[in-house]
Order: C-alpha cells, then sequence, then structure tokens
C-alpha cells in the first residue's frame, strides 16, 4: 500500500511538472531531443491559438451559388476549398483556417486581418488559368514562382529592369478538358487535355510549331503549377502533359486545369469581422475575471473543508495545468465561449471535490473513523460524479456537432473546452485529489475530526 | 428535518408563479431573435474623435436617407455605434462607414457580421434539433443509469419536466429582457440554454442517486420519506456546488468581457433554477407520480371519478 501510494504520488508529480511547463505562456515550443545523436524526435508548436474573438480577425462562411436543390459534388468542393487556401496563403495571414461545412460551404477564418475588404475581394475573385510562353528551360521559372504576365493589359507591356513580364497565349476559357491518361510503355501517370475546337485548337497549333523546344509554363493566379515542353506541334488541339508525377501530383494538377477557375460560383453568405482592440480587451477582462472567479472558489473550499479543501485546491491547480496543456497540445482554438466553458469546468471539478468530501463528513458523523470515512466517501460519491459528468459530455457532443456543422466557432469552443474539463476534472478531482488524501492520513499526522471541517 | 416533499405543492406553486410571466412574455413579444437566426447585419463602430456621441435618432435618419428600412441603432457614452439591420454587402457596409466617417470623423471598425436569411434558418432549424437531441440523449442514459430501480423510466422523465423547467425559466427572461431592454437571443443564448440543461441534469442526477442508493439503506421506509431524506442529504452539496458556481459566474459577470455578459448571466439564471429544479420539483415530482397524484390533474380522470358513482 506504502510503496503503491509512493509511485502514484511520484507518476501525479511528474505529469503535473510536464503539465505546468507546458501550460507556461512562456513555452512556446516543445522539443525532445534524442540524447544519443542529438537530433529532435518531437518537435511541435506550443502556443495558445487565440480565436478571432481574442486576437480580431475576419470569418467568412462562403456558398455554391447554384440553383435550390442542385446537388455540388464533394470532389469540386474540395477543389474549391484547395483554390481558397492557396489564395488565402498568398495573404500572408498567420495559421489562417479554411475547412468545409456541410456539402456547399467553406468557412474562411483570417486572424488579426487588418483589411477585410482586400481579403473578400480575394476569395470572391475567379482563378485565373493562364498558359504563358516560358522561354527556353534555361530561363523558365520553376513550379511555385510567382510571376508576371500580360493578360488583361490594354497596351502591351515590356519588362522592366528587374520584372521579367510574360506573354499570356491561352487561359482557361480555352481549355475543353483535363484528365488522367497513362503512358502505354511505362504504366508513368501523365496529363491528356484537350483544348476548345475552332479558334484555339487553330492557334495551339501554330503556336506550339513556332516553338518547339520552349517551355508553355501553365499559372494559376499567377503562380506557375507547371512547365511542360513544347516536344511537337499539337495539330488536333489534344495533347498530353508527361512528367515524373505520382499518381496524386497528377491528379492534383487535372484539378487545377479543370477547376483553375472556381469550379463552382460562390457568394457570400455570412460575414465576421472582429476589431482587434475589442478583442484585446476581451481577453484582458476575461482572464482577470477567471482569477477571481477561481480564487473565491480556493478560498470557500478551504474555509468549508479545511485538509481536503486544501488537498482538492492543489488538485484543482494540477487541474488547470493540465486543461491548459491541452489546450496548448491538441490544439485547440481558445475563444471567449471556450474561456467561458474552461472556467465552468472548474466548477464541476470542485463539484465532485464537493460530492465526496460530503460524503465524508457524513461517514464521519456516523461514526466511522477517519480512514473508512475517506474511503467509503470516494466509494459512494462516484456513481453521482460518473453519471452527472456522462450528461454533461452528452450536451458537449451534441453542441460540438452543432457549433461544426455551420461555422458557429463560438459553440464549439465552448464544447470543446467544458468536455476537456469535464474529463480531466474527473481524473484530478477522484484520483489526485485521493491519492493526496490517502497519502496524508498514512504519514499519521492527521489525527483529528476537526481537520475535515466536523 | 425538513419535509420538502411533504410541502411539494407549495414549492410547484412557486414555480409556477415565477414561470407564469416569462410564458406570457414569450406567448405575446416571443423572443427578440438576433441575426444569427434571422439573418441580416450588425455593424460596430467607435468614433475617436467626437466630444459626444452620436445619437440613435441621427445615424438611424442617415441610414434611412441612405434607403435602409427600419435599421436599430444603439449607442453608449464611449461613442461606439451599433447598427442593426438587413443583409448588407461589404460594399454597403463601406458606403455606411463613409457616410457616417463624413458626419462624426474617422471611426476604428469594432465588429461587423452579415449573416444570410438562409444561414439563420438553417441554424434555427439545427438549434431545435439540438436541444431536442441533447434531451433525448440525457433521457436515454438516465433509463440506462437507473435500469435497476422500479420505473426507471419516470426518473427520466421527471429529470426531462426539471429541464423543461430551467429552459423555460430562461426563455421567458429572455422574452422579458428582450421586450424591455432589447436584449438579443443569438448562438451564444443557445449555448448557454444548452450549458444549463446539461447542469440541470447533473443537480437532478446527484439527488437521484442518492434516492436510488437509499432505497436499499431504508428498505423499510415509505418511498415518500427516503425522497425527503436524499434531498436533505444532498443538499449541503447542492449549495456548496451552486455557491462555487456563483462565484466564478458571478466574478465573471462583474469583470468579464462585454461580450459574454449576457451569456454569463443566462447561466446564473438557469443554474439557479436547475439547482431549485433538482431539488423542488424533480424529486418531488417522484413522490407525486408513485401516489398516484399526477392523474388527478387530468381533465379525463375527474369526469371519470364523478360518472363512476351514477
Amino acid at each position: 500500500m506504502q510503496r503503491h501510494l509512493g509511485v502514484q504520488l511520484l507518476a501525479i508529480t511528474v505529469l503535473a511538472a510536464i503539465a505546468f511547463w507546458v501550460a507556461l505562456p512562456s513555452t512556446t515550443m516543445i522539443r525532445i531531443v534524442n540524447p544519443l545523436n542529438g537530433q529532435s524526435l518531437i518537435e511541435r508548436d506550443a502556443s495558445y491559438r487565440r480565436g478571432l474573438d481574442l486576437q480580431g480577425g475576419l470569418q467568412v462562411v462562403l456558398e455554391a451559388d447554384v440553383p435550390p436543390g442542385t446537388e455540388v459534388d464533394s470532389e469540386r468542393m474540395q477543389a474549391v476549398r484547395d483554390i481558397i487556401e492557396r489564395r488565402v496563403n498568398a495573404l500572408g495571414t498567420t495559421e489562417p483556417v479554411i475547412q468545409l461545412a456541410g456539402n456547399n460551404r467553406v468557412i474562411v477564418e483570417l486572424p488579426g486581418i487588418e483589411d477585410p475588404n482586400r481579403a473578400i475581394a480575394t476569395f470572391g475573385e475567379t482563378g485565373l488559368l493562364e498558359f504563358i510562353d516560358a522561354g527556353f528551360p534555361s530561363e523558365a521559372p520553376q513550379v511555385g514562382e510567382r510571376v508576371v504576365t500580360d493578360f488583361g493589359t490594354q497596351a502591351p507591356v515590356t519588362d522592366t529592369a528587374n520584372v521579367r513580364v510574360y506573354r499570356t497565349i491561352f487561359t482557361g476559357a480555352d481549355l475543353r478538358s483535363a484528365e488522367i491518361a497513362f503512358d502505354p510503355n511505362t504504366n508513368q501517370p501523365q496529363i491528356a487535355f484537350e483544348f476548345k475546337s475552332g479558334e484555339p485548337t487553330r492557334r495551339l497549333a501554330e503556336f506550339t510549331r513556332n516553338n518547339v523546344g520552349r517551355i508553355m509554363a501553365i499559372t494559376l493566379d499567377k503562380v506557375v503549377i507547371s512547365t511542360p515542353v513544347i516536344r511537337d506541334e499539337i495539330p488536333d488541339g489534344r495533347g498530353v502533359i508527361e512528367g515524373d508525377f505520382t499518381l496524386e501530383e497528377a491528379q492534383a494538377l487535372v484539378i487545377q486545369l479543370r477547376y483553375g477557375a472556381l469550379p463552382v460560383p460562390l457568394k457570400i453568405v455570412q460575414v465576421r469581422a472582429v476589431g482587434a482592440t475589442l478583442g484585446e480587451d476581451s481577453i484582458q477582462r476575461s482572464v482577470r475575471a477567471g482569477v477571481i472567479g477561481v480564487l473565491s472558489v480556493v478560498a470557500f473550499m478551504l474555509l468549508y473543508y479545511r485538509l481536503p479543501g486544501l488537498l482538492a485546491n492543489v488538485a484543482l491547480v494540477i487541474y488547470g495545468a493540465i486543461a491548459l496543456a491541452l489546450f496548448k497540445l491538441i490544439p485547440v482554438t481558445l475563444t471567449l465561449a471556450g474561456i467561458a466553458g474552461f472556467v465552468l469546468s472548474v466548477g464541476m471539478a470542485v463539484d465532485a471535490n464537493i460530492l465526496i468530501f460530503e460524503r465524508m463528513k457524513e461517514e464521519l458523523r456516523a461514526g466511522r473513523s477517519l480512514v473508512a470515512a475517506v474511503h467509503i466517501g470516494f466509494r459512494r460519491a462516484w456513481p453521482s460524479i460518473r453519471d452527472s459528468n456522462v450528461s454533461t459530455l452528452i450536451t458537449c457532443a451534441i453542441l460540438f456537432w452543432f457549433g461544426a456543422t455551420f461555422g458557429a466557432s463560438i459553440v464549439k469552443g465552448f464544447a470543446v473546452t467544458l468536455a476537456l474539463g469535464v474529463m480531466v476534472s474527473l481524473f484530478t478531482a477522484v484520483t489526485v485529489t485521493r491519492t493526496f488524501l490517502h497519502v496524508v492520513m498514512s504519514s499519521g499526522l492527521v489525527r483529528n475530526r476537526w481537520w475535515f471541517g466536523v | 428535518m425538513f419535509n420538502i416533499v411533504q410541502k411539494r405543492y407549495w414549492f410547484f406553486g412557486f414555480s409556477a408563479l415565477v414561470l407564469l410571466p416569462g410564458i406570457v412574455a414569450l406567448l405575446l413579444w416571443g423572443l427578440n431573435l438576433a441575426i444569427d437566426f434571422t439573418g441580416g447585419a450588425l455593424l460596430e463602430l467607435r468614433f475617436d474623435q467626437v466630444d459626444a456621441p452620436p445619437l440613435p435618432g441621427e445615424v438611424t435618419a442617415r441610414l434611412e436617407a441612405m434607403g435602409y428600412t427600419g435599421p436599430i441603432v444603439q449607442t453608449t457614452e464611449e461613442g461606439t455605434v451599433l447598427i442593426r439591420l438587413q443583409e448588407i454587402t461589404n460594399e454597403e457596409k463601406e458606403a455606411i462607414k463613409a457616410a457616417l466617417e463624413a458626419e462624426y470623423g474617422p471611426s476604428t471598425e469594432l465588429r461587423f457580421e452579415s449573416v444570410g436569411p438562409v444561414v439563420g434558418q438553417e441554424v434555427t432549424q439545427r438549434a431545435i434539433v439540438a436541444v431536442a437531441a441533447a434531451t433525448v440523449g440525457i433521457l436515454l442514459y438516465m433509463a440506462l443509469a437507473f435500469r435497476n430501480v422500479p420505473h426507471p423510466f419516470r426518473y427520466g422523465t421527471c429529470a426531462i419536466i426539471a429541464l423543461l423547467h430551467d429552459t423555460f425559466i430562461v426563455l421567458g427572461t429572455a422574452a422579458i429582457l428582450g421586450h424591455f431592454l432589447g436584449w438579443q437571443v443569438d448562438a451564444l443564448f443557445l449555448t448557454a440554454v444548452l450549458t444549463v440543461i446539461g447542469f440541470s441534469v447533473h443537480d437532478t442526477i446527484v439527488v437521484f442517486d442518492r434516492i436510488r442508493e437509499n432505497m436499499h439503506v431504508y428498505k423499510g421506509l415509505p418511498f415518500e420519506d427516503v425522497v425527503n431524506r436524499s434531498i436533505v442529504q444532498t443538499l449541503d452539496r447542492s449549495i456548496n456546488t451552486q455557491l462555487t458556481a456563483l462565484f466564478t459566474l458571478t466574478a465573471l459577470y462583474l469583470f468579464g468581457g462585454v461580450t459574454i455578459k449576457q451569456f454569463i448571466f443566462w447561466l446564473i439564471i438557469g443554474m439557479m433554477s436547475g439547482t431549485y429544479s433538482s431539488i423542488c420539483n424533480a424529486a418531488p415530482l417522484l413522490v407525486a407520480w408513485e401516489k398516484g397524484e399526477l392523474t388527478r390533474w387530468l381533465p379525463g380522470h375527474r369526469k371519470q371519478k364523478k360518472r363512476a358513482p351514477a
């Protein structure tokens, strides 16, 4: 029994120490290094993720603009998401969140964005697919490079001293189809494309005839996505892009060619913008309020339950550290409602302890010894703690589903922090407090029932 | 020892008295729904270089001159202006901002939200489904947890009645405050209601759990006494838990950010109601059911009794 307790106490201490270290605001990176070769085994970011309402930012919900009753297949929505993600990344915001919601919506969250107008304009516009004359392979731009083209300019544009302006030969409007094909000899994936008949096909034939050996780079929103070399004239508008593609790469390129323009028109159905000042104000106030609330609970527990109250308070502090550490590690995006959920879960953690301690007092009043009262108190209180917390978890699950399906991240954040809090509190309020109490009891220091508030 | 069960009709009556104004308000005025549910736009601006805050009437007139019907404008002492109107695009918002800035000087955009009417409708539907699903989930869990006591279904039902009590206390208060103070029911309100549901059941389960246990301990006692003992034995815990929850909530209410103030208020109302209803409604209701008092209130039952002697 004694040794068993010692091991438990040690395990709790180690866990608490790790949790405290992770939860500290100054810990922004977790790195575990292999002592043998000095290589990093684990390296991950460990800063608190603040939601839009806390740091300011923009949330836009876009919906496929199709006639009512029309289904939009998931492949197209995935392509929409990918295209928007690329455009958002070009904006240079940190930690943007782009996710699909339901079967026809995309939610874009941009923390800390200063200019909502520019951001909204960026994903509202149609993606532009261009085929540009990129010159010979030695001078051509690389895949992923951002280029300047003359598309849409009125007067002919010439290169300036440090910027090369590429000539746009075709746009996505000239392309009819693109699909995966396989090289009959090597079975290597390749992309078969077809230009529209008439003018585009005629121009393609002319251009390829005159530019054999040069690169006709393909760009999407001015970023190079492929750099095929013209091998031969393409007389009938049908060509193949060969390359060292994996199947996934080929598929990705096909989607870009096919849906370079957004595959479905989008409309903005919801915009939420929070100024950074409101966010800053909120976080300071809420943190202060949380501290005051928790301190008053701590004081109450100490005064009313004395020794068990003190131990419960220590468990409560460990609880807070573990929960905060989990918020960082999972990571959970903290919103105002999320902080409220966390503070509320502190109340639930305390409730578990109150249930146990009231039970212990009853057993003491009934004339049992201290050791027996502690033992029975935990055992009898457990069903109540379990049942009441399960019902809270059921509510959390439903809230989470509700929040996730239509982008109410405020509701989702609340559900996540409350559920995490409830689960962690089951551990700290029961296991940790019990270990502490047993350690104190077995030390023989406490023999007086006064310590238990009786 | 307190006898809460014996005085149950006093407690039921008190609940009815508190519920009544709220239900009347719900029927008369309904809920003051925010744009989360109805669709529409909300724009909050702060004018920094103005001596006196803009007057709501002035702003309303300006918006109406721009062709918007029925804008709702609120202003604060600190120079912030909160505008609610139908759904607008980003360009329209910029136009409004420019027009107001021409009058009151440069502004900071604190908040802008615009929700399409279809989204609003969907949220409302999902909200109803969410509440219903939560209720059913809890009912099923309770039937499972109490499967070894006689009439397990009654425990679930009484917990649901207590839950409805708490929900309607919050909804009724929302209807009253919505009418008189303009408080709106938004996605956060819904979160509050669902939390109250969770806590209401949490509280009720603790009392019911004690009844379940005491039925073995006090085998000879009538059910009524067992229930009353269970309530009294859990009273300390109920009050203390309520107190600690109130400590944190009150701190959040008094010192927390403005944006969650109403949310916390709903939680406070709901949690107080939750503790009351588990002690004074849910458990006594079990006794009333056991004694067959519930059917007495049904009109059909009375008629049958009257007919019987004839």
